[in-house]
């Protein structure tokens, strides 16, 4: 089981580093968006410091779309999934697979983000740690149901415009527990950051549970 | 019943059973539920005391109210279908979850907007962030919107087993929505239950709780009329295809029959 995970998430990772697009579409679409926000916001300097949290995370919820989008192309293009069902790997261990690769790429834009709003926006990092454990543990949730939903939406017409209907009402509450854990991260809210960081596990462990379960009736019958 | 006529469709479909949804049952509900709505029009606004401090927008929550309770019953159909579906592939379960999920989208829809036409008076904001269940109920209607979206995409039984999971993902991170967003102000507007506080006039409970009773008697009378709508729908696609192809076949043999002084 854990060795068709290694499989299935180094296969998806190494079309990514062959075909760069993270690195070459993904990073600066999300440095895009941080820029913009700053327009948007007039390049008010306090009003980005208190939107920070919020911003960072609206953005890696963007390109959380992208990074699912992606994924499901992988597997879905010249019936990828067939193959995969027919090599006898667990659906179980494809959906841990798939999820730990999109965290990685995910974690890997986040650093890029974390560095651009200390540089754009002036904010200043007043605990690493529940930065960090903020980051893995709310991305892990991120990639768990937008893994599952992925699966989803694979054989649908136009999924495209679907996977943002349904992934975004779903991943509120990381929006909702990743910011405030973050305010608290960056000192500009007083908030326990980490029982936010609790909730955020919560939602990532019954993501993950659930996805494990849905992810082999997805694959075999949709 | 008379000799079938190119223009009465439904008789000579493969169902070809029934021209409508509705059976004597259906009818009587249906008239009751109608007779229940004008006399709720009429406790609500002529009735029912105005209150000392809303004064008349006291009247939204005879629709409020059940709207909110409906809300919740029709998803709770539709997490239960989707289980069955799941997991004894019942297709009786999965048009139950189809169905109330419509039905449900629109009660939930019904909830936010009275609410909202509700606190502009009341709160004086149509929308209040901090509110609990102002956020939570949004978050659900928006993840219901998806299902419905998923379910509008095809009608085979992948559809199903997509919309299935939706149905169980929405059931299973409610309870997490809810806590974000509790935990996320712990300030609310929101009142408690109306219905168990005791600060209700004897009127105005008495109308509250008969609407509760004609929003119900309306969900199960929309229930029955989707649900066969759902099931006829079905058959009509799985049904004998035969039958289909040669019920056309006679449509196509009738009008293509010389008519009347067309021919001459």
């Amino acid at each position: 089981m854990l060795s068709d995970v290694r499989l299935v998430a180094a296969k998806d990772l190494r079309i990514e580093y062959r075909s760069r697009v993270t690195v070459s579409q993904v990073v600066p679409f999300a440095g895009l968006v941080l820029v913009l926000f700053g327009f948007a916001l007039d390049a008010n300097p306090l009003v980005l410091q208190t939107a920070t949290s919020g911003l960072f995370w609206v953005t890696v919820m963007f390109v959380a779309m992208m990074a699912v989008q992606r994924s499901t192309a992988i597997e879905t293009n010249d019936g990828a999934r067939r193959a995969l069902l027919l090599a006898g790997i667990e659906p179980a261990a494809v959906f841990l697979g798939k999820l730990i690769a999109v965290a990685v790429q995910l974690l890997v834009v986040e650093v890029v983000l974390v560095a651009g709003v200390v540089v754009l926006y002036d904010a200043r990092i007043e605990s690493w740690a529940l930065l960090l454990s903020t980051c893995l543990v709310a991305t892990i949730g991120i990639a768990g149901a937008g893994s599952v939903l992925g699966a989803l939406v694979a054989g649908v017409r136009a999924r495209e415009t679907v996977l943002p209907i349904l992934l975004l009402p779903v991943l509120a509450p990381v929006l909702i527990g990743a910011t405030r854990a973050f305010d608290d991260a960056l000192g500009s809210v007083a908030v326990d950051g980490w029982a936010w960081l609790g909730l955020l596990a919560g939602f990532g462990a019954i993501n993950v549970v659930l996805g494990a379960f849905a992810y082999g009736v997805l694959l075999e019958e949709t | 019943m008379t000799k079938p006529m190119a223009g009465d469709s439904i008789e000579q479909t493969p169902v070809g059973k029934r021209a409508s949804t509705g059976s004597r049952a259906t009818f009587w509900l249906g008239a009751v539920v109608a007779l229940g709505v004008v006399a709720l029009i009429l406790l609500g606004f002529f009735a029912a005391p105005e209150d000392d401090q809303q004064q008349d927008a006291v009247r939204m929550i005879f629709v409020h109210v059940p709207s909110a309770i409906l809300t919740y019953i029709a998803f709770g159909a539709t997490a239960l279908g989707s289980v069955m579906w799941l997991w004894k592939r019942s297709v009786w379960w999965d048009l139950v979850a189809h169905s109330a999920a419509e039905i449900g989208v629109i009660f939930c829809g019904l909830t936010l907007a009275t609410g909202s036409i509700w606190g502009r008076p009341t709160w004086n904001t149509y929308w209040d962030w901090g509110d609990v269940r102002l956020v939570t109920t949004l978050i659900l209607f928006l993840i219901m919107v998806g299902y419905l979206s998923v379910r509008s995409m095809g009608d085979d039984d992948a559809t199903a087993t997509r919309a299935a999971v939706i149905g169980l993902i929405a059931a299973v991170n409610l309870p997490i929505v809810n806590r974000s967003v509790e935990w996320w102000f712990d300030r609310t507007l929101h009142q408690k239950s109306s219905l168990t506080d005791g600060n209700l006039e004897d009127l105005t409970l008495f109308t509250l709780v008969f609407g509760i009773v004609v929003w119900i008697l309306f969900f199960a009378w929309a229930m029955i009329h989707r649900f066969r709508v759902g099931w006829l729908e079905r058959e009509l696609r799985s049904g004998d295809l035969d039958e289909a192809i040669a019920a056309r076949r006679a449509e196509a043999l009738i009008d293509s029959r010389p008519q009347n002084g067309a021919s001459s």
